[in-house]
């Protein structure tokens, strides 16, 4: 089951330089290791995420095998307008996460 | 190996405990106190979803009987292993859960360390999160602690070490990269950076077991609990974590 916590501040000041904070549950398998049986475990990772702010791209990372299990990000953005501020990951085997957060700018 | 040991050291004294958090870096205790940080926060709100759902034969939910978790499960975390009538022994909290499942909503008893028993374990655990460690000892319970006492001073393994060698005798020096903590269950169900994920308290265990080389005791062995229940009475008074961070 895979689930999400994402810190948005609720309110914040127009202009103001705002904290960001996404953690996803994924084992983030990496595709070298092997089973006890010897057979090759095949990868399993998120390879992409993006935050978009009211449907303007903000933040977008790659993600390789080397990052661990349930990737952490944290980012900065201008408060821009009162909207919605939401995050999609993807990757391997059709993985589809998406969380959104409101925000009210002032 | 740096052990040096004395004939037999004492216990920690009481006012020199310390968490296991007092020996992280400062970026391992950053990431456990955020809790947009804390990848167990993630079991939690999981827990918090299988703790509505309703299950078994019985079609209940935990929250059907328990109600609200925030108030009904302060405290409970802090109170396990605790002394079981109708078994005659202590349980831990995950066999808690299991009897719950079983006897309650008829459902059929969750895997240890599976996702599912782990998120429960996790979210009950954090209701208790600052709250002190009450273990309570009566004759019932008594010979259990005694035995969990035996078995943290009974050397074995390939390397011949018992718990209180490192844990009472040795700790803070290093093994290898690492300080050696004190061995306090502050904050089980803890996510290890190790494991890349959420492990109960009875897996930390087996994991020290096989590192002294020793043949690690099965899942929910009464060893083991008798073992949890001296280490969270020997933490007794220390406050609750879960779910921690370690390294």
């Amino acid at each position: 089951m895979a689930n999400a916590l994402v810190n948005v501040p609720p309110r914040a000041r127009r202009g103001e330089i705002i904290e960001i904070k996404t953690l996803v549950s994924h084992a983030m398998e990496t595709g070298y290791r092997r089973s006890q049986l010897g057979a090759p475990i095949p990868r399993d990772i998120i390879r992409r995420f993006v935050c978009t702010y009211n449907g303007t791209e903000v933040f977008r990372a790659d993600l390789y095998p080397a990052i661990a299990a349930n990737p952490f990000f944290a980012f900065s953005t201008v408060a821009a307008e009162s909207g919605t501020i939401e995050f999609h990951w993807t990757g391997d085997n059709g993985f589809s996460m998406t969380e959104s957060a409101a925000i009210v700018v002032e | 190996m740096v052990v040096a040991v004395s004939a037999f050291a004492d216990e920690i004294p009481l006012a020199e405990r310390r968490s296991g958090y007092e020996f992280m870096s400062r970026e391992t205790r950053a990431m456990q106190d955020d809790d947009t940080a804390n990848p167990g926060l993630l079991w939690v709100l999981e827990g918090g979803g299988l703790w509505a759902r309703k299950i078994g034969a019985a079609g209940r939910a935990c929250a059907d009987c328990h109600g609200d978790a925030r108030t009904s499960m302060k405290g409970v975390a802090a109170r396990y292993p605790a002394f079981d009538a109708t078994r005659g022994r202590p349980v831990n909290l995950e066999q808690r859960i299991n009897v719950c499942r079983t006897e309650r909503q008829q459902a059929p008893a969750l895997a240890w360390e599976s996702r599912e028993l782990l998120a429960l374990t996790a979210y009950v655990a954090r209701q208790s999160r600052g709250q002190s460690i009450d273990i309570a000892i009566d004759e019932r319970s008594r010979p259990f602690l005694d035995a969990g006492r035996a078995t943290w001073n009974r050397r074995v393994g390939q390397i011949n070490l018992a718990c209180r060698q490192c844990h009472d005798d040795n700790w803070g020096r290093q093994l290898a990269g690492n300080v050696i903590p004190q061995a306090h269950p502050t904050g089980y169900p803890v996510y290890r950076l190790e494991w890349q994920g959420l492990g109960s308290l009875e897996r930390r265990l087996r994991n020290c077991l096989t590192g002294i080389r020793a043949e690690p005791y099965d899942y929910g062995a009464p060893e083991l609990v008798d073992l949890e229940l001296f280490l969270m009475w020997r933490a007794r008074g220390m406050l609750m974590e879960s779910p921690a961070v370690r390294p």
